[in-house]
C-alpha cells in the first residue's frame, strides 16, 4: 500500500509532510492542494517526517493538506517522440498545456500516445538481450531510433517473441523477453528511467579520442572539445556565453542536441522555437528543430524543477547515446543549478559551505559532468555525450564555488574575458587562460594529425605561444611606451593581433563568418602562420600598426566571404601583394 | 480590507521580531494576507500550527495581543480600465484622492507565462537618444536596467525614454523614491499631457521599506491585465530595485537566514528573475517592456545586487559622466542591449550593426591612447585621431541630451569615420563601406 501523509510545515517550497509509512529518500510525492496534485521530491528524512522540495509555486497551501508517496524517484518518460519536443524541468510537454499562463499542477505526456511509428525488428526470437539492446527501431523524423530492452532490466533475458514489422503506438507491446528464471516481462517503445541514476548499460567508457567540431574557430582551433568529452564556459553577464552556446548548437557535428535553459531567460529559448524550425542544419541541409531537444526551466519557472531540468537533459542524452547516438547536451547556466541547491540547503538550515553553497556541491558538480562520455555499447557500437555547460560566477569572479567545483570536472575551460567583451572582441574567450585538456592526450593528437595535418597540433602550439607572447610585448609597450622598445615588438604584437582578428574573433551573427569547418580553420591559420614567419621590413614603428591593420581588414572581407570563392580568392591575392611589398629582402 | 463575519480573530502573538511576528492559528494558508492590528502582513512560514507573518510597514509598537485577522488570500489589486492615470501606495491603495478602483480582483505575482506562448520580441522602441538607439537597441518585451550612481540623472533620463517610447501605459513602480521624485515623474508626466496613460505605485522614504516588496507586483499585474487582456504595449518602469532588494535583505535577515554574498539572501537570483521576467512580448501585440533603476554604490557593478540584475536582464543601460566633455553619457563599454540584434539591420538600415561596432572599437582605441598619455608617452598619429574622434563621438552621439533619428546616428558616425580615419581603419565590410563613406 502506498505511504500517505499529511502536510506540517511550509517554508516557500518546502514542505514538510508528516508521513504514516516508509519514505525513501528522492521519493515522489503528490501534495493536493485545492484539487491539484502538486510534485514534490523527498530531499531529506527525520523521522516520520519527510522535507520534500515542491516543484511548483505553494501559495494558498494549507497544513493538514493530504500528500501520496509514489514509491518512484523523479523519472522521465522514454520513448519515440522526443526529438523536435519542447518540454520544461519535468519533462512535461511545453506545447500541449493549454492557456498562456503556466497552470500549477498541470502535467502533460511528454511523448504522444496516440501517435504511430513504423516498427521494424532487430532483434530475432531467441536472441540473449539485456538493459538497452536493441530490439528494433522506428524512424523519428529522420533519426533511426532503437527500441531498447528496458534500462531497468537486470542481468539476461532470451527474446520470447518480437512483433512482426508494422506499425504501432508507443504503448503496444513490441516484445516479450524471459528472464534466467523462466518469467516473461513485456516490453513496449516507452520505458521510465529515475534522472539522478546514471544509465549505464553500456559495455565501456573509454577516454575521448576523437574531437567535435563546434564551427567556432577559437574552440576548434585552440582548444576543441573532444566527443564525448566535457566543457564548461564560465564568465561574467553579457560576455556571450549563451551566444556561443547557440553558435554551437547550430554548428556542432552531433546527431541530437539537447538545449538545457536552466534557470535563465524565457526570451533566449523563444529565440530557439522561433529560429531553429527555419535555421538549416550546416551538415544534413534538414532544419535544426529537426535534430533538437529543448528543456526548459526559465528562471521565473519554480526552482526546484530548475534541478531537476539538467538531470532530465542528461537522462535523455543517455538514452540516445545508447541508440548509438552522437548528442551533445548543452546547459545554461549550471550555476543557477547550484543556486537551487543553495535556495534549498538555506531553507533546510544545513550548515552552508562556501559562499552558503551546500558542502556537497563539488561532488554534485563531478557526478553530473561524469555521465558524459564516450562509450562502446554491448553490441559493439558507440555512442557519445558531450557536454558544454556554462557557470555564471558571482560578480564575474572566478574564485568562487561553481567556478572551482566545475573546473575540477571539466576538461575543457572557456573563460570569457570581460576586457575583450567590452572591446567587442567576440567570441570572449580568453585564449591564454583557457584550455582543453584533449590537446594534451596522445590519442587525441595522433586525431588530429590523420584527420587535419601532420602539422596541425604543432602549429596549434605555436599559434598559442605566438599569442602569449603578444600579449607579454604588448604589456611591455604599455609599460615603455610606443619608442621605448624595439620595432620587432611592434611587429610581434601585432603577428598576434593577427591571430585575434582572424583567427578567434568570429562574427555570430553573419551567415558566414559564423561557423567555420575544420578545412577552412586549417587554410586561415596557415595563412596567419605564414605571416608570423614573414620578415618585414619597418623604418619605425609608426609603418607597423597602419600595415597590419589593413592586413586585418583585408583578412576580415575573407572570414566574410564563400571559402574559395572568388572574392576569397582575390581578398587573398591582395594579401600576398601587401606581404611581397613590405617583405625584407 | 475589511474582517467579514466568519473570519476568527487571533490575539495571541507568541514572538515578534523587526519584521515579522509568529502567532498559532489554524487553516492558514502560505503566502496569504492578513492584518495584524490593521497593518498589512503576509504568511512566510507555517510550522505546525505556529504561523509566521511579515508585516509590512514594521512591528514597531505591535503588542502581543495585536488582532490577527487572515484574509484567506494572497495580495491582490483590482483592475480595469479605471487604474489609468491614478495613482497608489504599495497595497494599491489610492493615494490621490480618488476613489478606490473597481474591477477584476486578481492576485499579484501570478504565474509566469507558458514559454512557448511568447513570441519573439521585434518591435524596435525609438528613444532619439543614440546612446540607446545605435548603441543598445530597445525592444518592446524587453528588460533592462539603467546602472547608474545615485548622483546621475537616470530619473530624467527613464521618464524622457518613457515619453518618447509611444507606449499605451506607462506604469511607474516607485519604490524608496524621494518625494522631489516623485513629484518630478508626476509633473513630468502631467506636462507631457500624458497622465491618462500612466498608472503609478509608489513607495516613498516617508513609507516602512518592506511595503516596496509589494510595488514590482502590483505594477507587474496591472501590466498584465493591460497587455495580455487589452493588448496594449506597456512599458513599466521601477525605480529604484536596488532599494527593492535591500528590503529583501531587510525581511530575509530578520527571518534568520543564512545570507550569501554581500548579506543579500541567497535566493536574490530567482526573486528578481520572478519580476524581470513578466516582460513579454505575447503574439496578439500586447507587450511588457521593463526599464528599470539599478543604483551602484560608486560603479561597483560586482555587488550582488547589480551583478544578479545583469544575469537576469537583457542588458544594461550605464549612465557616466564624461568629464571630456562634461555631459552624462551612456557609457558603450558597460553598455548593452542583447536584444538589439534582432532589429539592428533588420528594422533599421543594413549598415547599423558595423557602423555601431567600428565606432565603438574606435573609442576602444581612444580609451588606450589615454592611458598611454596618463602613462607619460608619446602619442603616435593614429592615438591623436582616435583622441580627437572620441571627444566628437562622445558629445555627437553618446551623450543623453541627444534626440535625433536613427539615420542622422548612422550618417553621424559615417561622418566622423571619414573625418578622422582611413577606409581601413575602420573594419567595414567594403560594401557597406563602398555605399556609405562621405564622398565628398
Ligand atoms: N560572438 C558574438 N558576436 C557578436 N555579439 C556577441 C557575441 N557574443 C556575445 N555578443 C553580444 O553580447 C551579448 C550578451 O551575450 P550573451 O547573452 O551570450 O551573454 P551571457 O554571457 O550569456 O550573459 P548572461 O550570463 O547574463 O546570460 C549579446 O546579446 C550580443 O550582443
Ligand atoms: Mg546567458
Amino acid at each position: 500500500m502506498a505511504t500517505n501523509g499529511k502536510v506540517t510545515g511550509i517554508i516557500a517550497n518546502l514542505v514538510i509532510v508528516e508521513a504514516d509509512g516508509p519514505v525513501s529518500q528522492n521519493e515522489i510525492c503528490f501534495i493536493r492542494h485545492k484539487g491539484v496534485d502538486l510534485m514534490a521530491e523527498v530531499i531529506k528524512i527525520l523521522g516520520n517526517k519527510a522535507y520534500t522540495q515542491v516543484f511548483e509555486s505553494t501559495r494558498g497551501l494549507k497544513v493538514g493538506s493530504d500528500a501520496v508517496f509514489m514509491n518512484h524517484m523523479l523519472e522521465v518518460t522514454l520513448g519515440p517522440g522526443i526529438l523536435s519536443r519542447n518540454y520544461d524541468g519535468l519533462q512535461n510537454d511545453l506545447d500541449k498545456m493549454k492557456g498562456v499562463f503556466l497552470k500549477r499542477g498541470e502535467y502533460t505526456d511528454p511523448l504522444n500516445p496516440e501517435a504511430e511509428w513504423v516498427f521494424t525488428a532487430i532483434a530475432k526470437q531467441g536472441d540473449k538481450v539485456e538493459a538497452g539492446s536493441w530490439l528494433g527501431e522506428v524512424i523519428e523524423g529522420w533519426m533511426p531510433h532503437k527500441i531498447m530492452v528496458p534500462f531497468k532490466f537486470e542481468g539476461f533475458y532470451t527474446v520470447k517473441s518480437i512483433v512482426k514489422n508494422g506499425t504501432y503506438k508507443t504503448k503496444d507491446v513490441i516484445a516479450v523477453v524471459t528472464d534466467s528464471k523462466g518469467k516473461d516481462f513485456e516490453v513496449t517503445m516507452t520505458q521510465k528511467w529515475p534522472v539522478k541514476v546514471p544509465i549505464r548499460a553500456y559495455k565501456e567508457k573509454p577516454r575521448p579520442f576523437k574531437i567535435m567540431e563546434t564551427g567556432v574557430r577559437t574552440m576548434d582551433t585552440l582548444n576543441p572539445l573532444a566527443e564525448g568529452g566535457t566543457g564548461f564556459i564560465p564568465g561574467p553577464f553579457g560576455c556571450g556565453k549563451t551566444v556561443l552556446q547557440h553558435a554551437v548548437s547550430q554548428q556542432a557535428e552531433a546527431d541530437m542536441i539537447i538545449v538545457t535553459a536552466c534557470g535563465e531567460r524565457a526570451n533566449e529559448v523563444v529565440e530557439i522555437f522561433t529560429e531553429f524550425p527555419e535555421l538549416d542544419d550546416p551538415r544534413t541541409g534538414r532544419k535544426l528543430m529537426e535534430r533538437t531537444t529543448i528543456i526548459c526551466n526559465t528562471s521565473n519557472m519554480p526552482v526546484a524543477a530548475r534541478e531537476a531540468s539538467v538531470y532530465t537533459g542528461m537522462t535523455i542524452a543517455e538514452y540516445y547515446r545508447s541508440m548509438g547516438l552522437k548528442v551533445l547536451l548543452l546547459a545554461d547556466s549550471t550555476s543557477r543549478w547550484a543556486q537551487a541547491l543553495r535556495e534549498m540547503s538555506n531553507r533546510m538550515e544545513e550548515l552552508p559551505g562556501p559562499d552558503a553553497f551546500p558542502m556537497d556541491l563539488p561532488a554534485i558538480i563531478s557526478n553530473f559532468y561524469s555521465r558524459a562520455g564516450f562509450v562502446y555499447l554491448n553490441n559493439g557500437q558507440t555512442g557519445s555525450i558531450t557536454f558544454l555547460g556554462t557557470v555564471s560566477p558571482a560578480g564575474g569572479n572566478l574564485k568562487e564555488p561553481v567556478t572551482e567545483s566545475t573546473k575540477k570536472a571539466a576538461r575543457c575551460f572557456y573563460a570569457l574575458n570581460q576586457e575583450r567583451a567590452d572591446s567587442k572582441r567576440y567570441p570572449a574567450i580568453d585564449p591564454i587562460d583557457s584550455y582543453s585538456k584533449y590537446l594534451e592526450y596522445p590519442e587525441i593528437q595522433e586525431y588530429l594529425k590523420n584527420t587535419i595535418g601532420a602539422d596541425w597540433v604543432d602549429n596549434v602550439t605555436l599559434a598559442k605561444d605566438i599569442l602569449l607572447r603578444g600579449k607579454e610585448v604588448s604589456e611591455q609597450i604599455n609599460i615603455l611606451g610606443d619608442d621605448g622598445v624595439p620595432i620587432d615588438y611592434h611587429e610581434k604584437y601585432w603577428k598576434a593581433e593577427v591571430i585575434d582578428f582572424v583567427v578567434l574573433q568570429q562574427d555570430a551573427f553573419d551567415s558566414i563568418d559564423k561557423s567555420t569547418p575544420f578545412e577552412r580553420q586549417k587554410f586561415m591559420l596557415e595563412q596567419v602562420l605564414d605571416i608570423y614567419k614573414t620578415d618585414f621590413d619597418f623604418k619605425s614603428f609608426e609603418e607597423v600598426n597602419p600595415f597590419f591593420k589593413s592586413i586585418i581588414n583585408t583578412f576580415k572581407q575573407m572570414n566574410y566571404a564563400e571559402f574559395k570563392s572568388e572574392k576569397f580568392n582575390g581578398y587573398l591575392e591582395q594579401i600576398k601583394n601587401k606581404i611581397n611589398e613590405r617583405k625584407a629582402v | 480590507m475589511e474582517t467579514t463575519a466568519f473570519q476568527k480573530i487571533y490575539t495571541k502573538i507568541t514572538q515578534i521580531t523587526k519584521a515579522t511576528c509568529s502567532l498559532k492559528a489554524e487553516g492558514v494558508g502560505y503566502e496569504e494576507i492578513a492584518t495584524v492590528n490593521g497593518r498589512l502582513a503576509q504568511v512566510v512560514k507555517i510550522q505546525g500550527d505556529n504561523v509566521t507573518l511579515q508585516i509590512f510597514s514594521g512591528t514597531e509598537g505591535i503588542p502581543t495581543n495585536a488582532e490577527v485577522v487572515f484574509m484567506g488570500k494572497a495580495p491582490t489589486i483590482n483592475v480595469s480600465d479605471e487604474l489609468a492615470g491614478r495613482f497608489f501606495n504599495a497595497y494599491g491603495d489610492p493615494i490621490d484622492g480618488g476613489p478606490a478602483v473597481e474591477g477584476k480582483e486578481v492576485e499579484i505575482g501570478g504565474p509566469s507565462v507558458n514559454p512557448v506562448r511568447r513570441k519573439q520580441p521585434s518591435e524596435l522602441i525609438p528613444t532619439g537618444i543614440a546612446g540607446i538607439d545605435l548603441n543598445n537597441t530597445l525592444v518592446t518585451g524587453q528588460k533592462i536596467p539603467f546602472f547608474a550612481d545615485p548622483d546621475q540623472p537616470f530619473n530624467q533620463v527613464m521618464a524622457m525614454v518613457a515619453l518618447r517610447a509611444k507606449a499605451d501605459k506607462i506604469i511607474l513602480g516607485g519604490m524608496g523614491l524621494s518625494n522631489d521624485d516623485y513629484l518630478f515623474f508626476k509633473n513630468i508626466f502631467e506636462n507631457a499631457g500624458a497622465l491618462d496613460r500612466i498608472i503609478s505605485f509608489i513607495n516613498t522614504t516617508e513609507n516602512p521599506p518592506v511595503e516596496r516588496l509589494l510595488i514590482p507586483d502590483m505594477a507587474l499585474t496591472t501590466a498584465e491585465y493591460f497587455a495580455h487582456e487589452k493588448h496594449q504595449k506597456v512599458l513599466v518602469l521601477l525605480t529604484d530595485m536596488t532599494l527593492y532588494a535591500d528590503a529583501l535583505s531587510i525581511v530575509s535577515n530578520r527571518m534568520d537566514q543564512i545570507p550569501s554574498k554581500d548579506s543579500m539572501p541567497g535566493s536574490l537570483y530567482s526573486d528578481l528573475a520572478k519580476i524581470y521576467e513578466k516582460a513579454v512580448q505575447f503574439p496578439e501585440g500586447g507587450s511588457i517592456t521593463i526599464i528599470a533603476v539599478t543604483t551602484l554604490s560608486g560603479g561597483d557593478i560586482t555587488h550582488a545586487i547589480p551583478d544578479n540584475t545583469g544575469y537576469i536582464t537583457e542588458g544594461q543601460l550605464f549612465l557616466r559622466r564624461d568629464t571630456d566633455i562634461g555631459k552624462v553619457i551612456i557609457d558603450p563599454f558597460r553598455s548593452l542591449s542583447r536584444l538589439k540584434q534582432l532589429v539592428i539591420g533588420k528594422q533599421t538600415r543594413e549598415d547599423h550593426p558595423q557602423v555601431m561596432n567600428a565606432a565603438i572599437r574606435l573609442f576602444a582605441d581612444a580609451a588606450n591612447a589615454k592611458t598611454k598619455l596618463e602613462n607619460g608617452f608619446d602619442l603616435n598619429d593614429y592615438d591623436e585621431r582616435t583622441l580627437k574622434y572620441a571627444k566628437e563621438y562622445s558629445r555627437e552621439l553618446l551623450a543623453i541630451d541627444i534626440n535625433v533619428e536613427i539615420d542622422a546616428m548612422l550618417d553621424t558616425g559615417w561622418g566622423l569615420f571619414a573625418k578622422y580615419f582611413n577606409k581601413s581603419e575602420i573594419g567595414i565590410k567594403d560594401a557597406l563601406v563602398a555605399k556609405y563613406w562621405p564622398k565628398n
